[in-house]
């Protein structure tokens, strides 16, 4: 089959792989229809995520059509159009009947869990696509896939609606509502979020559902402010004023109740503390850039909740412990516990509830992959998300 | 006399996480360790009944199914087993084991016989957890390091991390019992590119 394989820093390829196959009683193969780039895909082709190796299949936002099932699995059918959540979650172990899927103890292989084991204190979950400090699992930017578990995770799609409108039930849909979620809003709530990809702008559209008062958004990309406007946020462009002077004018002088960092370790943003993290990364002496997180914590009112749905891998210099700890924040944050939240999402979504398609701006055949990456990287502005499709021959 | 294990001496902590491991303890636990044995010890709370886990173990023919430096385990008579061990260089370890205790439920021990090439006893216990979370599964694996040529080899084997294995393969224990299969992103023998 066909399938983007990750080479190197910014060398990503579609070429020719074998094809997936069952492995355990419990998997399933996806012939994938529609499979999204997304903004933590670039964390990879950034190469700020270690243990990839050369060759591994790209791509944990994706759904498709069931192709075979393995002998352990009585709920999906061949035929039947599934999304499926890029966490790997086994069903039955203690996280996972917690419905903290994205902590399951069993999806992540024994031997590549060490190291997880060893930077994090315990292992953590399997994911599609996503280095092997997550299991190694080919992704889903390929033709066909095998899906673990598939039992759990999968969630079928009724006959007639447009994969568009349920693609991102696999990561940022979710994604964004719990990170809406995390900051347990409030009647006249004023919620910050900062970054307007993808999580950010689901996280706005979820934050206002859950009856936010009002939300300000933070970006730098006049594009996604104006999307960010149009779904009711008030912007804020870093590049023209000082945030923090802003936010605190904005909220009346008691700061917004809730902050959430759906940027993560690649911070923009030309100011002291992030030039030297970019300096600091660069010659490894730290990880993660967390220019937005300390802006996060330093603007979020006492008592506040911080929802931290932004990706970090590793060490992060100069983190405010002491705002963190003075002020009585209240910090949340984790992988998405997708499988919680795919089902009452489909409803709000079939309800006319919530809609995703307004961000898609891209759609690329498979073959154009590596395009796809090196726009999305580049021209963050307008190519807000790129969706490719195996089979496709003519860009739309 | 072999000397005995037992927790440290302040504390409820389990001798295997101690900085500096000290077998001249009291026994409470019912293995025996001599002078430079080394200590292996590890806990996993299993989402499954204790009865179903000890049988499980308890038919020692299932151990290579989650144990992935065993190439096989005969059982000959009654309480002994012949078992078969990965070396690193394609080669193999051999020794005869014999059942200790078999406590039916909750624990099993086993000590190799004499004149193994890796002497080791070991134990593993399964006890309901208190509030409510299945079985908590305990490994203890107590070895004599060899010396020689076998030494190096086992040093290879077991040495440079030697709590690795055991983690990895009470991972998979857990994994096969919960999820009803061990997790695996690649197929076992992978086919070359195209």
């Amino acid at each position: 089959m066909r399938a983007l394989t990750w080479h190197g820093k910014h060398d990503v390829r579609v070429e020719t792989v074998p094809d997936p196959q069952i492995l355990n009683p419990r998997d399933a193969i996806i012939q994938i229809t529609s499979t999204a780039i997304c903004g933590s895909d670039l964390h990879l082709y950034d190469h700020y995520i270690p243990t990839l190796k050369s060759g591994d299949i790209l791509g944990h936002e994706f759904m498709g059509e069931v192709v075979e099932v393995g002998p352990g699995n009585q709920k999906l059918k061949v035929g039947e159009r599934v999304v499926v959540p890029f966490v790997i979650a086994c069903g039955k172990c203690f996280f996972c009947e917690r419905q903290q899927f994205s902590a399951c103890d069993n999806s992540n292989p024994a031997d590549d869990a060490d190291m997880s084991d060893t930077l994090y204190g315990y292992p953590m979950t399997g994911a599609f696509g996503y280095s092997h400090l997550t299991g190694g699992y080919p992704g889903g930017q390929a033709e066909y896939v095998r899906v673990p578990f598939s039992d759990v995770g999968p969630i079928v799609i009724p006959d007639g609606i447009d994969d568009e409108k349920v693609l991102f039930l696999s990561d940022i849909l979710p994604t964004g509502w719990m990170a809406a979620e995390n900051c347990q809003i409030q009647d006249g709530d004023i919620v910050a979020v900062w970054g307007c990809g993808p999580v950010g702008l689901f996280a706005i559209q979820s934050a206002l559902v859950m009856g936010a008062h009002r939300v300000i958004a933070i970006d730098h990309y006049p594009h996604r402010l104006d999307l960010a406007k149009s779904m009711g946020a008030e912007v804020i462009n870093f590049e023209e004023v000082d945030v923090r002077e802003a936010l605190v004018e904005m909220t009346g002088g008691i700061g917004p109740d809730s902050c959430i960092d759906a940027v993560g370790m690649e911070s923009h943003g030309f100011t002291a503390d992030n030039v030297l993290d970019k300096a600091k990364a660069a010659v490894g002496l730290a990880t993660d850039r967390p220019h937005a997180l300390r802006q996060v914590i330093l603007a979020c009112r006492k008592g506040g909740h911080v929802s931290i749905p932004g990706v970090y891998g590793g060490m992060a210099d100069k983190f405010p412990i002491g705002a963190l700890m003075e002020k009585g924040l209240f910090v949340a944050s984790g992988q998405t516990h997708v499988q919680k939240y795919t089902e009452p999402l489909l409803k709000l979504i079939l309800e006319d509830k919530l809609d995703t398609t307004f961000l898609i701006s891209h759609r690329l055949p498979l073959e154009q992959a590596a395009h796809g990456y090196k726009i999305f990287k580049e021209e963050q502005n307008t190519v807000t998300k790129v969706v490719l499709h195996p089979g496709m021959t003519q860009v739309h | 006399m072999a000397e005995k294990i037992s927790h440290t001496q302040y504390g409820d902590a389990p001798l295997s996480t101690a900085h500096n491991l000290d077998t001249t303890g009291v026994n409470e636990q019912g293995l025996e360790a001599r002078p430079g044995d080394h200590l292996i010890g590890r806990t996993v709370t299993i989402n499954r009944p204790r009865q179903e886990l000890y049988e499980f173990w308890r038919d020692l023919r299932n151990l290579p199914l989650f144990m992935q430096n065993i190439r096989r385990i005969t059982v000959s008579d009654g309480n002994r087993s012949h078992w078969v061990v990965e070396a690193p260089g394609d080669a193999q370890v051999e020794w005869d084991s014999i059942l200790t205790q078999d406590e039916p439920g909750s624990l099993l021990a086993w000590e190799s016989v004499e004149g193994a090439s890796i002497r080791n006893s070991g134990r593993i216990e399964f006890r309901d957890s208190t509030n409510g979370r299945g079985t908590i599964v305990t490994a203890t694996i107590v070895y004599d390091p060899p010396a020689g040529n076998l030494g190096r080899m086992v040093a290879k084997l077991f040495e440079k991390e030697p709590h690795i294995q055991a983690r990895r393969d009470l991972r998979r224990f857990k994994q096969l019992m919960e999820a009803g299969e061990v997790a695996t992103s690649s197929p076992p023998n992978p086919p070359p590119k195209a």
